[in-house]
């Protein structure tokens, strides 16, 4: 069980700080300031969920290691994550969508995990799901100004969303380190939240007035260590500065 | 010994970072203070899981009490309950709208059925009084904090959110 547990609080803690990364990467870049302010606030509130989650996953790991190297000195294969959150930027839009069904994900899961038995995580999540309701309505509000807004911005969101659509199938995967953890108690099987997800997100979509893509039997597997080829890209930039001065503070 | 009357009074001259305005007593952040002849025990909680500030946060808070005569500082970070704007006195209120920051309105969604979305809210622009105003952006130049313009005096302002 204990296994299967760090697994759950590493894949928790790997999706914020790869999300977290991600999103980063548009500061001083954004269309506009606003912007720039609010997917830099957003990408704090991520790597600070991360920095808990991963401290957590330190003490279950029970071999010592903290954050800092949870985080910096890992190997592409032991990240956790799923594919979504490591997909590169691309536009505003592909950030937007992306930003909007992860975030009603997130919403789903901190509610749940604020009930869960393992009381720290409880803890992280009662404080994450504050945090990612705002991330959720910030996103929502841009998906339907964009999605109804210019022949151009509906096509960018359109395509962004028929883009990011298969890779949602990972969400919802199960294994048997995710029964385990649902059998404990410790956190809902993520196909437990499927069908609240899609209730979510749906009358956003169709406010936004863009298409639903069909789903499709493609499973991305980042949440199982197989990552696209665009992991190593970020983890280059992730990690560069721990792997060249080891140990370095500031 | 330092008394908890004394070491609370340190902590409340001690201004959060970013809204320097209000003390960090003031913010809710200070959940906890116990004096013993050797030290001070003192438990706070972040704002943000993110917040850049926390850890300047802490190392005033340390300073302020060593300064008062503390001896050693256990600085304690507590999750749960997570920090609510709740906490924001009414004092620290109406500081922060002097200050040309309009404060959390109503409660914090407890319970969290309310979905922000649907919540169309007013605000009060802290410089002119008008009601006519609109939000820029969900998020300001913290993430405490969104961003609105007065539409009848063109003055931007910020809003402390609600959580």
């Amino acid at each position: 069980m204990s296994q299967q547990h760090l697994e759950y609080v590493l894949r928790l803690g790997d999706n914020a700080l790869i999300l977290g990364q991600r999103l980063s990467e548009w500061c001083g870049r954004a269309p506009v300031i606003e912007e720039d302010l609010a997917l830099a606030n957003m990408a704090l509130d991520l790597i600070g969920q991360a920095r808990l989650l991963l401290t957590h996953a330190g003490k279950l790991e029970g071999q010592g290691r903290d954050e800092d190297q949870l985080a910096f000195l890992r190997v592409e294969r032991d990240y956790r994550n799923v594919t979504l959150a490591e997909l590169p930027n691309h536009d505003f839009g592909r950030t937007t969508v992306r930003n909007f069904l992860f975030s009603a994900f997130q919403v789903l899961l901190w509610e749940r995990l604020a009930r869960s038995t393992d009381t720290e995580l409880a803890a992280i999540a009662a404080k994450s799901l504050k945090e990612a309701r705002y991330h959720l309505n910030h996103a929502a509000e841009w998906v339907i100004r964009l999605g109804d807004g210019t022949a151009e911005s509906q096509r960018r969101t359109q395509a962004a969303l028929d883009h990011l659509w298969p890779y949602t199938a990972e969400l919802f995967s199960a294994d048997a380190a995710d029964d385990a953890v649902a059998a404990a108690g410790i956190g809902p099987a993520w196909r437990e939240l499927e069908a609240g997800w899609r209730a979510s997100v749906r009358p956003v979509l169709e406010e936004a007035t863009l298409t639903v893509p069909a789903d499709t039997p493609f499973r991305s597997q980042g949440r199982l260590g197989r990552h696209s080829e665009h992991m190593g890209h970020l983890l280059a930039t992730l990690q560069y500065m721990q792997r060249t001065y080891p140990g370095a503070q500031w | 010994m330092l008394t908890e009357a004394r070491a609370w009074a340190a902590l409340d001259a001690v201004p959060d970072p970013e809204v320097p305005v209000v003390s960090v007593v003031e913010l809710g952040i200070v959940r906890e203070l116990h004096c013993r002849p050797e030290g001070v025990t003192v438990v706070v909680t972040p704002t943000y899981s993110g917040c850049p500030a926390t850890e300047v946060i802490g190392d005033t808070i340390r300073a302020a009490l060593h300064a008062a005569g503390a001896g050693e500082v256990d600085l304690q970070t507590r999750l749960d309950p997570a920090w609510t704007s709740d906490w924001i006195g009414e004092a620290a209120r109406e500081k922060l709208r002097a200050y040309g920051i309009v404060p959390p309105s109503g409660k914090a969604a407890v319970g969290g059925a309310q979905p922000i979305r649907f919540v169309k809210r007013r605000l009060t622009c802290p410089r002119c009084g008008s009601e006519d105003t609109e939000r820029l952006s969900e998020f300001g130049s913290t993430a405490c904090k969104s961003t609105w313009r007065c539409k009848a005096c063109l003055e931007p302002f910020e809003y402390f959110k609600p959580i």
